[in-house]
């Protein structure tokens, strides 16, 4: 069923964000077309009026009160930052200058 | 004193017989000697298990009254969140990371007096069935160091086996509890989803992943499983009920009676593509349960055939869904910030620095199946899948208490021998992925040698009746007894 090009294992890893090398798209172009054959099994499984399971617990809006609780302090929060600047997460530029 | 079980060194340490700082000291000595060759560590907090075990004798000074592992050492998987104490799920994205915050199940290990020795290694984000896949090199079997101690919690079952220590924790997502547990042979408890907390457990596939026990003897799993189940509600699918009473069932199951007990064999994973040796050590295992008592026959399932494939689509799509969040934002690696490029082109080039190749590979996998245009076929389908999973699971628990299985279809292999075929190292989980997208509990317990090295007899049991398989596994163990690794 499945075949996956170099293409499209590209344009995914651009989707999830990772910035893969032509070498990394070579090997995992071979590697996904395998797993996705295998797992393309479940195609077989005759399912049509079969209702999808996401979960085992049949538990749904598990609120809690509204109420006040400790939490972390901004500094805690901001320990594990790469980069912080005045009780915010500092991150690269979002729009460029002309945007 | 190191080859003790944990129930012994507890009854010891309350008995004042030997001090809790005596026991931790004895455990990180043992480290130091062993674990250069075995790798179960990422992390050892020797002055934080010292300080925990002062913590322990004083209260016993002052006559308090502890619980039955109160000061007994005990290593954690290192996607637990620890806090101040470096977590890193085997991922160079997340290293030198100290969560601000601990994990409920390690709250309630800290209130019960367990001493934690340090963080154990594991497959990145627990995904892997070697420790092949840790960024911080692989983990070594006691039984023979040339082999893989299993996956994805290598390091705590290598530690366990390597009397490193007595007690450790794991998490189950496809098997990573179970099968580590069965290479090593020690024994290891995924408990019904939902029965223990996720929170503070760096999620890989959030409707599979169960936090669990791991021991040398299901008496001390059952113990450990006591002190982290229950209730929480910090996590939106914990159950709200109470826990089975796992020990007394073990030590029920510990009397070599299993008298009533009905017990199915499943049809589907009657040995094709499993070593003869394992199934060998199984079948004389379930011929011996016979003798207690107990009632064998044999069940079909028949959608647990499409369980592997199932699996390797639901868990990488939760997982490119919920390693989205490591982004060079909030925590971790940030690389490329040159203060000229774009925040996209820093995320991208993070997580390309920090993610290893088979967590590249599941994200790319999870993002294809549920991309539009292929999602009914794929991650759709696999969650129908699911159902008639689940659906065999009740049928069968209507004619049998449990299910048994080999753990997994082979013993400890060769490191490197599966990591160029990602495909191959996936079929270490074909017994235990079933019960993870069902959602009931399931042990590994050993049973016996195949060519000198450990076997595993699982045991599956239904949504909420944990007992029954520290029962039946308990048995298994009065039957097959502990297994004692060569010296190291």
């Amino acid at each position: 069923m499945a075949t996956i090009s170099r293409e499209e294992v590209a344009h995914l890893a651009r989707l999830a964000r990772l910035a893969v090398t032509d070498a990394e798209i070579d090997l995992f172009a071979g590697q996904l077309d395998g797993i996705l054959q295998a797992v393309a099994r479940v195609g077989e499984v005759v399912a049509d009026d079969i209702p999808p399971m996401s979960h085992s617990v049949p538990l749904v809006n598990v609120l809690r009160e509204d109420v006040i609780k400790p939490s972390l302090t901004p500094a805690e929060a901001l320990a594990g930052a790469p980069d912080a600047f005045e009780n915010r997460f500092r991150v690269p530029q979002i729009l460029a200058e002309e945007e | 004193m190191i080859k003790e079980t944990a129930a012994a060194l507890g009854a010891k340490i309350a008995a004042r017989e030997v001090s809790a700082v005596e026991v931790a000291q004895a455990h990180l000595d043992r480290i130091s000697e062993v674990d250069g060759r075995v790798h179960a560590f990422l992390h050892v907090d020797a002055e934080g298990a010292l300080k925990a075990a002062r913590e322990v004798d004083a209260k016993l000074d002052k006559g308090e009254k502890l619980g039955p592992l109160a000061g007994v050492p005990i290593a954690v998987k290192d996607v637990i969140a620890t806090k101040g104490v470096p977590t890193t799920a085997g991922s160079k994205i997340l290293e030198g990371w100290k969560p601000p915050y601990d994990a409920t199940i390690m709250s309630r290990m800290r209130e019960a007096g367990l001493v934690m020795v340090g963080k154990t290694n594991m497959d990145e984000f627990a995904m892997g069935s070697s420790t092949e896949y840790s960024a911080y090199g692989p983990s070594f079997n006691p039984w023979d160091l040339t082999r893989i101690p299993g996956g994805s919690g290598g390091g705590s079952a290598a530690a366990l086996a390597a009397y490193e220590a007595p007690l450790a924790i794991g998490t189950d997502t496809g098997g990573s509890i179970r099968q580590p547990g069965a290479v090593t042979g020690t024994v290891g408890a995924k408990p019904t989803y939902g029965g223990t907390s996720r929170y503070g457990l760096i999620a890989f596939s959030s409707s599979l992943d169960t936090p669990g026990p791991c021991a040398r003897t299901v008496k001390d799993t059952a113990l450990l499983h006591t002190v982290i189940a229950g209730h929480d509600p910090m996590d939106s699918t914990s159950i709200p009920q109470p826990v089975p009473d796992v020990v007394a069932a073990a030590r029920l199951g510990a009397t070599g009676d299993l008298t009533g007990v009905k017990i199915g064999l499943v049809r589907e994973f009657s040995g094709e593509g499993a070593e003869p040796g394992v199934m060998a050590a199984f079948r004389d295992t379930v011929e011996a349960l016979t003798k207690l008592g107990a009632e064998v026959v044999e069940i079909s399932a028949p959608h647990f055939l499409y369980a592997l494939p199932a699996y390797y689509l639901i868990a990488p799509s939760e997982c490119s869904s919920n390693l989205a969040r490591f982004d060079g934002v909030r925590f971790g690696l940030r690389v490329g910030d040159d203060g000229k490029r774009s925040l996209e082109d820093v995320m991208s080039m993070t997580r390309e620095a920090g993610f290893g190749n088979e967590v590249k590979r599941r994200i790319i996998v999870g993002t294809y199946a549920l991309s539009s245009g292929y999602y009914d076929a794929y991650y759709g389908q696999a969650q129908k899948v699911r159902t008639l999973i689940a659906r065999d699971f009740a049928a069968a628990f209507e004619q049998v208490d449990v299910l048994v299985s080999p753990t997994t279809p082979f013993t400890a292999f060769l490191l490197g021998s599966r990591t160029s075929d990602p495909y191959q190292m996936y079929l270490a989980d074909l017994y235990t992925i079933p019960t993870n997208l069902y959602g009931g509990p399931a042990i590994s317990v050993p049973c016996g040698l195949s060519e000198g090295l450990p076997v595993g007899f699982q045991v599956m049991a239904p949504t909420m009746a944990d007992d029954r398989m520290y029962r039946v596994a308990a048995a298994v163990e009065s039957v097959a007894g502990t297994l004692t690794p060569p010296a190291l």
